[in-house]
């Protein structure tokens, strides 16, 4: 099924001129309206009258997320506070984390995408719909609660978390159609499986999973432990939150985005050359449309490669396969997003300890485990030859972490330099989930 | 009447006592008396030694992390009651003990009891006023 048939199937030449149009209206907007855009064109010696074709775009900066941070919290909103209706944000420290901004038609927009996705699962006004994605800051809750709400189904705003609630739900409520992450989705089933409920009998239909990578083999298993059709979903805050991309119940075979709104390009990210449709790289995202917070060129980190071929459903517009990895040192954990230096500005912030940590981060069962290993200081551990005065540290750390990044994590005092010391960020982390 | 107590930050896992009884030996310290407090992930080792300063020097250039706390020793006959009269003492006074360890004299005729307090000077002269026979340290450094 196809929400928007107008827009979603546009033959390819009349859907990039609709792009082509749309881009040169927000390069030039963005340079009136944004301070780094202009100086940013400035230096690189690009007018926005340069967009004559699509691919002059390629001339054009990279936006990265460094710009964002550096102009914490508003400075790349392109529209006055008073037009703004809504802000999200990342979590992280001050300056750490970033903050978007809505206006009300771009709250329609989203609304609209997130129509789109949930018509591309197969949802309609007769679904009851168990919306288990973390409401709040995070895009993810409200992004898919309108949407879910625009077609007309009935619409359970449960968040996450709070397993044997979800699982009482599940069973009283009977949902059709539910949304999280797919590692929540196994951890549902493994936790109903032993609470003695017959998962398969559900009446759930079809589970829409996204926020974290996953693979074929898990969506083999989620579908094999709920009975049920799993699709992905794909979106990112900056861009706009869930709602970017959408994998169709017909292909079932990587997500269309919605290119009337959005331009994707595909990079080498090392060397930010454009790679050719189908190629491995960096997606790189422009905002055709918004207003508030529009973006030119803004490195998603997310690996992926672009889809081309027609799909038998019918939408004309580009698939992106599933993300492979990330080309910064991210982390993923159960759905929330994590860099390595943001965990360390919540220890430097802590007065005695040392920039001297590891982040160790598994799978128990079927949920991330993050475990934040600190040296002791020297500071520390003089005032300190108590027990209770490093458990209260440990405590205090694990506070802050949950109270700024909104995860928990397992912290654990080390001995000095049982830690290596490493050059670069990304050895600061022990990956071993294999996904 | 203060005693120096070595405190050694140790990680639960196989070997890290090990680690430091062979720096000990190797730099021919002897350990009077030590104690092992420990938690989920870490320990604390404390220990009382006959060369504080070179004992504190070895095990950090070894990379450890030491620190040095102070603490009381009382000495009480070794008969039942003993630490009781002690801390019958100590509680009349409000004083709170933060821990404490003990260990048998070599004559055998006494226990020794190693107490960490928040404020140890007026600890001590709690003891003494009511007649406990506080150890000062390079007694004990040299039993």
């Amino acid at each position: 099924m196809i929400y928007n048939e107008d827009f979603e199937t546009l033959p390819r030449e009349v859907l990039e001129a609709l792009q082509l149009k749309r881009l040169r209206q927000v390069v030039q907007r963005v340079y009136h309206t944004v301070g780094f855009y202009r100086r940013a064109f400035d230096e690189a010696g690009v007018q926005p009258d340069d967009i004559k074709t699509l691919d002059d775009l390629r001339r054009f900066p990279f936006t990265a997320k460094q710009d964002l941070r550096a102009n914490y919290p508003f400075g790349l909103f392109a529209v006055p506070m008073s037009s703004i209706v809504r802000l999200h944000a990342s979590s992280g420290t001050t300056g750490r984390s970033t903050v978007v901004g809505y206006t009300k038609r771009d709250i329609d927009t989203w609304t609209e995408l997130m129509a789109r996705c949930l018509v591309a699962a197969g949802l309609t006004k007769n679904d009851i719909f168990l919306n288990a994605y973390g409401y709040g800051l995070f895009t993810g809750g409200l992004g898919i609660h309108y949407g879910a709400e625009k077609i007309g189904a009935s619409v359970i705003p449960m968040s996450g978390g709070n397993t044997k609630r979800q699982l009482m739900i599940l069973q009283d409520f009977g949902p059709t159609a539910i949304c999280c992450t797919p590692s929540y989705a196994l951890n549902l089933a493994e936790e109903g499986k032993a609470m003695g409920i017959d998962m398969k009998t559900l009446k759930l239909r079809v589970g829409i999973f996204g926020a974290e990578p996953w693979s074929e083999k898990m969506r083999l298993e989620i579908e094999d432990a709920l009975g049920i059709t799993a699709l992905n979903l794909y979106g990112l805050s900056e861009i706009m939150g869930p709602g970017v991309s959408m994998e169709c119940q017909e292909g079932r075979h990587g997500m269309h985005v919605f290119e009337d709104h959005f331009l994707v390009e595909a990079i080498n990210p090392d060397t930010g050359e454009v790679l050719p449709p189908g190629e491995e790289g960096e997606l790189v995202f422009t905002t055709l449309t918004k207003e508030a917070f529009p973006l030119i060129r803004f490195r998603s980190r997310d690996i992926s490669r672009l889809l081309p071929e027609p799909c038998r459903c019918g939408r004309t517009l580009y698939r992106m396969d599933r993300v492979t990895g990330r080309s910064d040192d991210m982390l993923i954990i159960r759905g929330v997003n994590i860099f390595p230096s943001q965990v360390e500005a919540v220890i430097m912030e802590i007065e005695g300890l040392e920039p001297h940590y590891q982040l160790i981060v598994d799978r128990a069962g079927n949920l991330d485990t993050l475990e934040v290993q600190v040296e002791v200081s020297e500071q520390l551990f003089s005032n300190a030859d108590e027990v209770k005065v490093l458990q209260n540290m440990e405590r205090r750390i694990t506070k802050n972490i949950k109270d700024y990044l909104g995860v928990s994590a397992r912290v654990k005092l080390v001995e000095p330099k049982s830690l290596q010391r490493f050059e670069g960020k990304a050895s600061r982390v022990l990956d071993k989930r294999q996904i | 009447m203060k005693v120096e107590q070595l405190s050694i930050f140790l990680e639960n896992k196989p070997g890290g006592l090990e680690q430091v009884t062979r720096i000990l030996k190797d730099a021919e310290i002897n350990i009077r008396t030590l104690s092992l407090a420990d938690t989920t992930d870490f320990g604390i080792l404390r220990m009382i030694v006959n060369d504080v300063d070179a004992a504190a020097l070895v095990l950090k250039t070894q990379g450890l992390r030491v620190s040095r706390t102070t603490v009381v020793a009382v000495e009480v006959p070794d008969r039942p009651g003993g630490l009781h009269g002690i801390l019958e003492v100590l509680s009349g006074n409000g004083i709170n003990v933060e821990y404490l360890y003990a260990f048998v004299e070599k004559s055998g005729q006494n226990a020794v009891i190693i107490f960490r307090f928040d404020d140890p000077d007026t600890a001590i002269e709690v003891l003494q006023k009511n007649g406990l026979t506080v150890l000062p340290g390079a007694k004990l450094y040299a039993l």
